[in-house]
């Protein structure tokens, strides 16, 4: 390969900071196989990639927050090691988090001089504070005074105060992962002149986007991760959008396909009108005017970008959340005012996205885990029947082919693929009607994606199981769904059939094409 | 795959006695053995069956407060209105005896014993649903809500006594409400039957805790609030069952100890809330909620009050015992923190929405 040669032979000259075969593990599972990766002096370079690949892992080594397990850093030339961000931060690299790490009750000047205060004699010297945090708003050309409560000022400009922050430390090269997700339009094309500012000033800038056409509009170079490996990297002039896609999905990995010769039944699950107000953006709505119809024995696929209300929606169906408009019906029954234990007794369940988070009880064995949501199927009377209990866990075990020591193992020994086997037998144990999984497949290797679908897949062709489950990853829509439905802001942006392509749906999620 | 393979029996270790983890999970058991022995080699009163006995049954006041505060603790809450709870339920009991004037009606109420101890009970649980509410339901922290009640419990115990303390709690055979006296000084095959009120009531909760559905409850809701409510659990109706519980053991406790002393003072139980949760973490329970047992928290409870009676038998200052005391709960944390962090090992999550990889 030509151009393999041709980067080994620029990366000498040009890379600022690169990875050489670094590799990570959690437990079992390994988020990065032997990744090379070079940071380009003065560039934009991209990393593209679906969630899962690795690119966040990889984000987190180079900045020190997180040690690799094998392979090397290598800063202008020579080999380094960060214990720890402020390690990183000193070395002159700096990340700023997709969630701004920024104190929203103290003002700019004490955000960007957190933990490096500038001593005087008499303690704090807020005065030289104050007059560098204004120097460098105003090199970011965004007027703000460096008094101002940071939960005052917009997203966009607290954005800019964590780049300030990065650049009060002299970042030559700084990590910005997600930056724009949460940026209007215009706040988009501010931070996109800051980028060019921060280059012609000579940093080397790292930049994480899932919107891929925006991304190409400020990339010099982009780099594509798939399932912790490297795929393909290649000078913007190169690549074209097609190209990012196909490195990015790859060639399918047979997730299953969908289940066939089973008659549907009724709708399950009907949603009517799901309307959500957003917690955090008073008067706008996080799930808006959503209806969706699930029948006994079919499986659909949401797909959709983060913040596309999806896991909102799910948790609104659930229990967890009230919905201030629309309905949920259940076998035509409105299930709107009851709680999740009665939504779980009439056959409504939700095996939540964080598994570690809203799944699992981490001080319980494997076996109370399974047996938790139905534990009244086990109790007579006043107590639990022992006999009864160890009957589900067996079986559940059985079912949902959890590999433990047997029930009353600790849930923490097992693998993270197991361990959402463990919750997703948890709720299947309930004997559920629908069943409606956000993310199943996070942080899970693709065996055990796979045999989650499958497990999945033979619950609705043999039982008439609804089932609904989320995914970020586009070839996940296009295994075990008989439908595919992309959400976008809130709202359906499309529906699809088996007979649609990657493109299509990326399309429809806002992921791509405009 | 091989971990998507199902073998659900295969694999199983066979019991292994490792003697570092048998030293760390018997660790009250062993601190209270240490404990025997040693008092026993220094005072030659301490080895008798009457001293047991009467040891036991300080240890009872302890150790029902600490079985009400173990499953208060294993939802992950606190309940500090223990002692309080305990002074107000002495003082409501010695009040009833005192008999219940119906100033309206012109007649005075004397209730018996067992109407007494049933409504003492229900003051107690009413502490507790203030508790649970004020934590489930507006969100109080539980630190902050039960220091409330705490205030407050013995405030009302003040206010009903004036200060003082009621000391004719033995009836008159007239009425009808003698034996108040019989829960503090009799024995039941010499037993007293304060040990035997613990030990009933700790029976009551090993059965709930390891065999009913509320068991389960609590354990998750301490273990996993989020999934547990996820799961159907209804978390809220459980945190105020178990302040309910803590009161209602509060107030047993009360009677028990106003039994023994024959008198009800609205200052008894301070700093008895402290004891309890010592009982609780010397037991082996973590205060992060979701471990603990009962089994624990009574070797707790036996083993503080074994010292503490035992340093008084070998003539140890008051200020020594309180020095002591200390650093036997220090010791028990530090040993809980080696035993969680082995424990608690939960695979890191991979990147997490949050931060998309």
């Amino acid at each position: 390969m030509t151009r393999h040669e041709t980067i080994a032979a620029e990366t000498g000259a040009q890379a600022v900071l690169s990875a050489r075969n670094v590799a990570k593990s959690y437990g079992s599972v390994q988020a990065l196989k032997g990744v090379n990766f070079d940071v380009r002096r003065g560039e934009v370079t991209t990393l593209f990639g679906e969630n899962g690949a690795g690119k966040s892992t990889l984000m987190k080594i180079l900045s020190g927050v997180i040690q690799p397990t094998s392979g090397e850093i290598v800063l202008d030339g020579a080999p380094v090691h960060f214990d720890s961000a402020a390690e990183a931060r000193d070395m002159g690299i700096s990340i700023i988090h997709q969630e701004l790490s920024l104190a929203p009750n103290m003002n700019v000047r004490d955000n960007v001089f957190m933990g490096r205060e500038i001593m005087g004699p008499t303690g704090v010297n807020y005065a030289e504070e104050g007059r560098q945090t204004r120097a460098l708003m105003r090199e970011l050309e965004e007027d703000i005074d460096p008094l101002t409560p940071v939960e005052e000022l917009r997203l966009g400009q607290q954005q800019l105060v964590e780049i300030a922050r990065a650049l009060s430390v002299d970042a030559r090269i700084l990590i910005m992962d997600e930056p724009t997700s949460a940026l209007s339009a215009s706040e988009v094309e501010v931070l996109f002149k800051v980028i060019h500012d921060l280059k012609a000033r000579g940093v080397s800038i790292v930049y994480i986007s899932h919107h891929l056409e925006e991304a190409l509009q400020i990339t010099d170079h982009a780099v594509v991760l798939r399932d912790g490996t490297m795929t393909a990297r290649a000078p913007r002039r190169e690549i074209d959008l097609e190209w990012i896609v196909h490195n990015m999905v790859g060639d399918n990995f047979d997730l299953g396909s969908p289940p066939r010769g089973h008659e549907m039944g009724a709708p399950a699950l009907s949603i009517r009108d799901l309307v959500l107000p957003d917690p955090n953006r008073p008067g706008r709505n996080v799930v808006d005017g959503v209806s969706l119809d699930i029948r006994a024995g079919e499986i659909v696929c949401i797909y959709g970008l983060m913040g596309a209300g999806r896991t909102e929606m799910l948790e609104c169906a659930a229990g967890r959340v009230a919905n201030s408009g629309g309905e949920i019906r259940l076998n035509g029954a409105d299930v709107s005012g009851l709680s999740i234990a009665q939504r779980i007794e009439k056959g409504l369940v939700l095996v939540p996205e964080d598994r570690q988070r809203d799944g699992l009880v981490q001080t319980m064995s494997v076996g109370e885990n399974l047996s938790l949501a139905s534990i009244g199927a086990f109790t007579r009377g006043l107590f639990t029947s022992r006999r009864k209990e160890r009957e589900i866990v067996d079986r559940s075990i059985r079912e949902v082919t959890v590999k433990t020591d047997g029930g009353g193992a600790p849930i923490g020994s097992l693998s993270g693929g197991n361990q959402q086997k463990v919750v997703i037998g948890k709720m299947m144990a309930t004997r559920p009607g629908v069943i409606m999984l956000d993310e199943p497949s996070r942080g899970i290797d693709i065996g055990a994606k796979a045999e989650v679908f499958r497990l999945l897949a033979d619950a609705a062709r043999e039982r008439g199981l609804a089932v609904l489950f989320s995914t970020s990853e586009v070839n996940e829509c296009l295994s075990i769904a008989h439908r595919v439905v992309v959400m976008r802001r809130g709202r359906i942006s499309a529906e699809f059939g088996t007979g649609t392509s990657k493109e299509q749906i990326m399309a429809a999620s806002g992921e791509s094409a405009e | 795959m091989s971990d998507t393979t199902a073998t659900s029996a295969a694999g199983r270790s066979g019991p292994g006695i490792d003697p570092v983890k048998l030293l760390l999970e018997g660790r009250a058991f062993f601190a209270l053995i240490a404990i025997i022995v040693v008092f026993s080699l220094l005072s030659p009163v301490y080895f008798s069956v009457n001293n047991f006995l009467i040891m036991s049954s300080h240890v009872a006041i302890f150790g029902l407060l600490g079985l009400g505060m173990l499953i208060v603790i294993l939802t992950g809450g606190i309940d500090l209105s223990v002692g309080s709870t305990l002074a107000l339920a002495g003082v409501c009991a010695g009040f009833m005896m005192q008999g219940i004037e119906l100033s309206w009606l012109g007649v005075t109420l004397y209730p018996p014993v067992w109407v007494v101890v049933i409504l003492t009970a229900c003051v107690g649980a009413l502490v507790g649903v203030v508790n649970g509410v004020l934590v489930a339901y507006f969100k109080v922290p539980a630190f902050v809500a039960t220091l409330g009640l705490l205030y407050v419990a013995r405030g009302i115990a003040l206010l009903l006594t004036n200060g003082l303390t009621i000391n004719d709690l033995a009836g008159e055979e007239a009425l009808g409400n003698q034996g108040f006296a019989w829960l503090g000084f009799n024995r039941l095959l010499g037993v007293p039957i304060g040990i035997i009120v613990l030990a009933v009531v700790a029976l009551l909760c090993a059965l709930m805790l390891n065999r009913s559905a509320p068991g389960r409850w609590i354990y998750s809701t301490g273990g996993n609030a989020r999934a547990a409510e996820l799961s159907g659990v209804p978390v809220r109706r459980v945190q105020v069952l178990v302040y309910v519980i803590s009161g209602i053991c509060s107030a047993i406790a009360g009677l028990v100890l106003s039994s023994q002393l024959t008198s009800a003072g609205p200052t008894a139980g301070q700093t008895y809330e402290l004891t309890a949760i010592a009982a609780v973490v010397v037991g082996g329970a973590s205060l992060m909620g979701g471990r603990g047992t009962v089994r624990g928290t009574l070797l707790g409870a036996f083993v503080i009050g074994f010292l503490s009676d035992g340093l008084v038998i070998i003539g140890v200052s008051s200020y020594w015992q309180t020095v002591f005391t200390g650093a036997v709960i220090i010791l028990a944390v530090l040993m809980n923190s080696i035993e969680y962090k082995g424990g608690r090992k939960a695979p890191k999550p991979v990147p997490r929405k949050s931060a998309p990889a």
